[in-house]
C-alpha cells in the first residue's frame, strides 16, 4: 500500500506539471489572439506608418514585415551555405579529426551566446567597418546568430546517414564532394530544411540582435545600407508608447508575428513529410 | 582536361574551401571577444574588471560604473526562474518519458517545443498583459498580508514589474528546453535496465526515481545547466517586465536591471557620454566569459559523468 | 591461368593495431567467378574491399602491399581513386538504393562521369536492368522511389546500379545473405550469366553458395592466405588441413 502512495502524489505533480507547461501555451497564445485580432486590420498589413503614427494616425506595420522577412532570409541564406559546408566537412571532408572536434565544441559555446552579445558584437563590427545599422548589419548579426543552431540541427540530421549508404555512392567511383551533394544531401533534405526553418524562426523573433545593428525605420527595406524595420521591434517600440491606440497596433502585431512563426513552423513539418518520399531507412 | 581530373579538381578545391570556412567558425569566439574588448579597453584601462564587477555606484554622466546591481539582479531573475521552472520541468519530463500514452506524448511534443519558437517580445508582451497585472493586484498585495516576516518577500514595490515577473516570464521561456533535453535523456535509459527493476517487483515509481533518475542524472544536470544559460542571457521578454531600476534587490517583488537589459535600453545613449559604450561593452563581454565557462564546465562535467557511468 | 585481371602482391591490412590481412598474394582470374571463403573473422571482408580500396573509409587503416590492376598498382599515390572504383563495382551486403527514383540510380554513375545524353542514359538504364533481371517488373515506374520496392528488388536495383559504369571486376559481399531464397537465386543466376563478361569475386560464408557459383577459390582463415585454386579441386580434394577441417565444418 505504502509504495503505491508515493506514486499516486507524484503522479499528480507530474500530470499538474504538464497542465501548466501545456497552460502556458495556451495562455500566450490566447493572451497573443484576444488583444491582437480586435486591432488587425488590412491597413496595418499593407501600409508603412505615416506621419503621425505613433501618436494613433494613419499606418501599418508593413515596414516591419518586410524587414523582418528580408533580415531573417538574408541572414537564413548566408547562414545555410556557411552551415552546409561546415557540416559536410564535419561528416565528410574531415570526420573525426581534431579540428572538427574544435568546430563542435567552437559552434556549441555560440549556441549559447545570448541574442544580445551578437548584437553587441555586430555594433562593434559595424563601427569598425565605418557602416551604419542598416539591413546589411543586420543580415551579418542574425547569420551568425542563426549559424550555431542550423549546424547543430543539420550535423544531428547527418549523423544518422548510414555508412553502406555513403559506401555504395563511393563504390561507384563519386567524390567526396559528388557524394555530398548528390546522396547525402538528399538523403538528408527534410533534416536539412527544418534545420533551416528553425533557424529562419529564430531570426525573425530576435530582437536583442537587430536593435544596435539593423536599426529601424519607417520605410520599406529598399536598399543594403539603410536601416531596417523589424516586427519585434515594432512590438517592442510601439508598445513603449502612452498612446492607446499605438499599443493595440502593438498587439496586433505580436499576433502578425506570432502567427509568422506558427506558418514557418507548420511549413517545415509539411515539407519534412513531402521531401521524405525518397529518404531510405 | 580529363573529366576525372575535374572531378578530382571541385573535390579539392571544395575540401580546401570548407577547411577555411571550418577555422573560421573556430575563430569566431575569440574574435567576438577581442572586438568587444577592443571597445571596452578604454573602461578597463581605467578601472580594473574586478572593481567593476563589485562596485554599485552606477552614475555614468560622472563616469562611475558598478555593476554589480546589474550582475546581482540578473541572479536573482535567473536564480528564481531555474527555482520555478525545474521542478515543473523534471515532472513533466518524467511524466512524458515514463507515464504518458503514446498518443498523448506525441501530441504534446509539438505543442511544447511551439513554446520555444515564440519570440522573446511576444513572452514580454504577455508578461504585460498577465503576469505584471497577476502580481500587481493579487499576489503582492497577498504576499504583503501573509508572508511580509520573510525578509526576501518584503513587498515596497507596488508596480508588478519586479524580480517575480521578470523570473515567471523567464522559467515558461526556458521549459522547452528543459522539458526536450530531459525527456531525451530519460528516454535513452535502455529498456533492459527497466525490465530488471520491474521484474524484482518495483512500483513505476520505483523503478523510475531508484534507476532511470539516477541514471540519467547527468544528462538532467546537463539540461538544467542549458536552461540556465539561456536564461541567464536572455533579453527582451524580461527587460519588458522587471522594472529595469538598478539597484541591489532584496525582495522578489523588487524591481531589478539585469545586465542585458541594460545594454539593450542604452545604446541609445551609448555613444553621447564618454566611457558608456566601453561599459556597455564590457557588460556584453561578461556575458560572453560567463557562458563561455559555463558551457566548457558543463561539457567536461558532463563527459566526466558519462565515463563514470558506463 | 591466363592473364589474371588483379594480382594481389603482398596485401596486409590493419585496423589500429590488429592485423586483419597478412601478406595475401594471388592472381584473380579473368572473366570467372572466385569466391573467397572462410570462417567469420578470417579477412575475406577485408581483403574483398582492399580491391577496389573501400576500405580506406574505414577509421584508422593502414594497407600494404599492391594491388596490381591494368597493369598498374592502385594503391600507388598518383592514381585517380575514382577511376578505380568505377572500374571496380561493389554489391554490398544489404541492399543500400540512393535516396532517389529507380531511374535515378541507375543512372547515378554514368551521370558522374560525364554521361548526359538523355537516350544514352535511357538506354542504360534499360539495358542494365534487364542484365540485373529487374526490367519487367519496373519498367512501368522507373520514376518511382527505390526505397518502395522489396529488399529483393532493390538488391537486383543496386547490381543494375553497379553494372551501369560498365566495370571490368564486380566484387560481391555476401550479397544474398540478407535475401530469401528466391531473391538469392535470381541473383545468383544474374551472376552466373554475368561473368561472360565481367570478372567477379565474392565473399561468402555458405559453403554451397561457393560450390554452385565458383570457378576459382580463395581460403581465408585468420587473415592469412591458406589455400587457393580451380574450384574442382580446391574444394573437393584440397592440400591444406584447415581446409580440409573447414569444409567439413570443424569451423563453426
Amino acid at each position: 500500500m505504502g509504495k503505491h502512495f508515493e506514486e499516486r502524489i507524484f503522479l499528480g505533480l507530474m500530470i499538474a506539471s504538464t497542465v501548466i507547461v501545456v497552460g502556458s501555451l495556451v495562455l500566450i497564445l490566447g493572451t497573443v489572439v484576444t488583444k491582437g485580432l480586435p486591432a488587425l486590420n488590412l491597413q496595418m498589413l499593407t501600409q508603412v506608418p505615416k506621419g503621425g503614427y505613433y501618436l494613433g494616425k494613419e499606418g501599418g506595420i508593413l515596414n516591419a514585415i518586410t524587414g523582418s522577412l528580408a533580415l531573417a532570409g538574408g541572414a537564413t541564406l548566408v547562414s545555410a551555405f556557411l552551415s552546409l559546408a561546415v557540416v559536410l566537412y564535419l561528416q565528410l571532408f574531415a570526420p573525426n579529426t581534431r579540428l572538427a572536434y574544435l568546430v563542435r565544441l567552437s559552434l556549441d559555446v555560440l549556441w549559447g551566446v545570448p541574442s544580445i552579445v551578437y548584437g553587441a558584437f555586430g555594433f562593434t563590427l559595424l563601427l569598425l567597418l565605418g557602416l551604419r545599422a542598416s539591413l546589411l548589419g543586420g543580415i551579418i548579426t542574425l547569420a551568425l546568430l542563426e549559424l550555431p543552431i542550423m549546424v547543430r540541427a543539420m550535423d544531428e540530421v547527418m549523423s544518422m546517414v548510414p555508412f553502406e549508404l555513403k559506401e555504395a555512392s563511393y563504390a561507384l567511383g563519386a567524390t567526396r564532394l559528388e557524394t555530398a551533394l548528390r546522396t547525402v544531401v538528399r538523403q538528408t533534405a527534410p533534416g536539412l530544411s527544418t534545420a533551416l526553418l528553425l533557424a529562419l524562426g529564430r531570426g525573425i523573433g530576435d530582437a536583442a540582435s537587430v536593435l544596435f545593428t539593423a536599426g529601424y525605420t519607417d520605410r520599406l527595406p529598399t536598399s543594403f545600407l539603410r536601416p531596417a524595420a523589424s516586427l519585434p521591434l515594432a512590438v517592442f517600440f510601439q508598445l513603449g508608447t502612452p498612446v492607446p491606440e499605438v499599443q493595440q497596433r502593438a498587439y496586433a502585431s505580436a499576433l502578425v508575428l506570432t502567427v509568422i512563426i506558427l506558418l514557418i513552423s507548420l511549413g517545415a513539418r509539411l515539407l519534412t513529410r513531402r521531401l521524405t518520399r525518397h529518404v531510405i531507412r | 582536361m580529363t573529366k576525372g581530373r575535374w572531378r578530382q579538381l571541385k573535390d579539392q578545391f571544395a575540401g580546401r574551401l570548407m577547411t577555411v570556412l571550418a577555422i573560421f567558425a573556430t575563430t569566431l569566439v575569440p574574435l567576438i571577444a577581442l572586438a568587444l574588448l577592443m571597445r571596452a579597453r578604454p573602461l578597463l584601462d581605467i578601472t580594473p574588471l574586478g572593481s567593476l564587477l563589485t562596485a554599485s555606484d552606477w552614475h555614468p554622466l560622472r563616469g562611475q560604473f558598478g555593476f554589480l546591481p546589474f550582475i546581482a539582479g540578473t541572479l536573482w531573475v535567473t536564480g528564481l526562474a531555474m527555482v520555478l521552472a525545474v521542478p515543473p520541468c523534471l515532472l513533466c519530463a518524467i511524466y512524458l518519458a515514463e507515464y504518458a500514452p503514446r498518443r498523448l506524448r506525441e501530441a504534446l511534443k509539438p505543442l511544447i517545443d511551439l513554446l520555444a519558437g515564440i519570440p522573446s517580445v511576444v513572452y514580454g508582451l504577455w508578461g504585460t498583459l498577465m503576469i505584471v497585472p497577476l502580481i500587481r493586484a493579487v499576489i503582492t498585495p497577498w504576499a504583503g498580508k501573509h508572508l511580509r516576516f520573510i525578509p526576501v518577500l518584503a513587498t515596497d514595490n507596488p508596480t508588478g514589474y519586479s524580480i517575480l515577473a521578470g523570473s515567471v516570464v523567464l522559467a515558461v521561456m526556458v521549459f522547452p528546453v528543459i522539458i526536450s533535453m530531459t525527456e531525451e535523456v530519460i528516454r535513452a535509459v535502455p529498456d533492459g535496465l527497466r525490465e530488471a527493476a520491474l521484474a524484482l517487483g518495483a512500483t513505476r515509481w520505483q523503478m523510475v526515481k531508484g534507476v532511470v533518475l539516477r541514471r540519467s542524472l547527468p544528462g538532467v544536470i546537463a539540461a538544467v545547466a542549458l536552461g540556465f544559460s539561456r536564461a541567464f542571457g536572455e533579453t527582451m521578454a524580461v527587460m519588458m517586465v522587471v522594472g529595469n531600476v538598478p539597484q541591489l534587490p532584496r525582495s522578489i517583488f523588487d524591481a531589478a536591471y539585469p545586465l542585458p537589459a541594460l545594454i539593450a535600453n542604452n545604446y541609445g545613449e551609448m555613444m553621447s557620454i564618454p566611457l558608456y559604450d566601453s561599459a556597455l561593452l564590457t557588460a556584453a563581454l561578461v556575458l560572453l566569459l560567463v557562458v563561455l565557462v559555463f558551457t566548457l564546465a558543463a561539457r567536461v562535467v558532463l563527459l566526466q559523468a558519462v565515463r563514470r557511468g558506463t | 591461368m591466363t592473364d589474371p585481371v588483379i594480382s594481389v602482391r603482398g596485401l596486409s591490412v590493419a585496423y589500429g593495431n590488429e592485423q586483419a590481412v597478412r601478406d595475401v598474394n594471388v592472381d584473380i582470374p579473368a572473366r570467372q567467378i572466385t569466391a573467397i571463403i572462410g570462417p567469420s573473422g578470417c579477412g575475406k571482408t577485408t581483403l574483398l574491399r582492399s580491391i577496389s580500396r573501400l576500405i580506406e573509409l574505414v577509421e584508422g587503416v593502414r594497407v600494404w602491399g599492391e594491388v596490381i590492376f591494368q597493369g598498374e598498382n592502385i594503391y600507388a599515390p598518383h592514381v585517380d581513386v575514382t577511376e578505380i572504383r568505377r572500374r571496380i563495382g561493389l554489391l554490398a551486403q544489404r541492399p543500400f538504393p540512393l535516396p532517389m527514383s529507380i531511374y535515378e540510380n541507375v543512372v547515378y554513375g554514368p551521370r558522374l562521369h560525364g554521361e548526359r545524353r538523355r537516350r544514352v542514359l535511357d538506354a542504360i538504364v534499360e539495358k542494365q536492368l534487364r542484365a540485373a533481371g529487374l526490367w519487367d517488373e519496373v519498367k512501368g515506374r522507373l520514376h518511382a522511389p527505390a526505397s518502395a520496392l522489396s529488399v529483393g528488388q532493390q538488391q537486383r536495383l543496386c547490381l543494375a546500379r553497379g553494372l551501369a559504369v560498365e566495370p571490368e571486376v564486380l566484387l560481391c559481399d555476401e550479397a544474398t545473405s540478407a535475401l530469401d531464397p528466391v531473391s538469392a537465386q535470381r541473383i545468383e543466376a544474374r551472376l552466373i550469366e554475368l561473368k561472360a563478361n565481367y570478372s567477379i569475386v565474392l565473399v561468402t560464408h555458405v559453403l554451397r553458395q561457393a560450390r554452385r557459383l565458383a570457378d576459382y577459390v580463395i581460403f581465408m582463415y585468420l587473415g592469412e592466405l591458406i589455400e587457393h585454386g580451380p574450384a574442382s579441386q580446391v574444394l573437393n580434394d584440397p592440400r591444406e588441413a584447415k581446409m580440409r577441417a573447414y569444409l567439413k565444418g570443424e569451423f563453426y
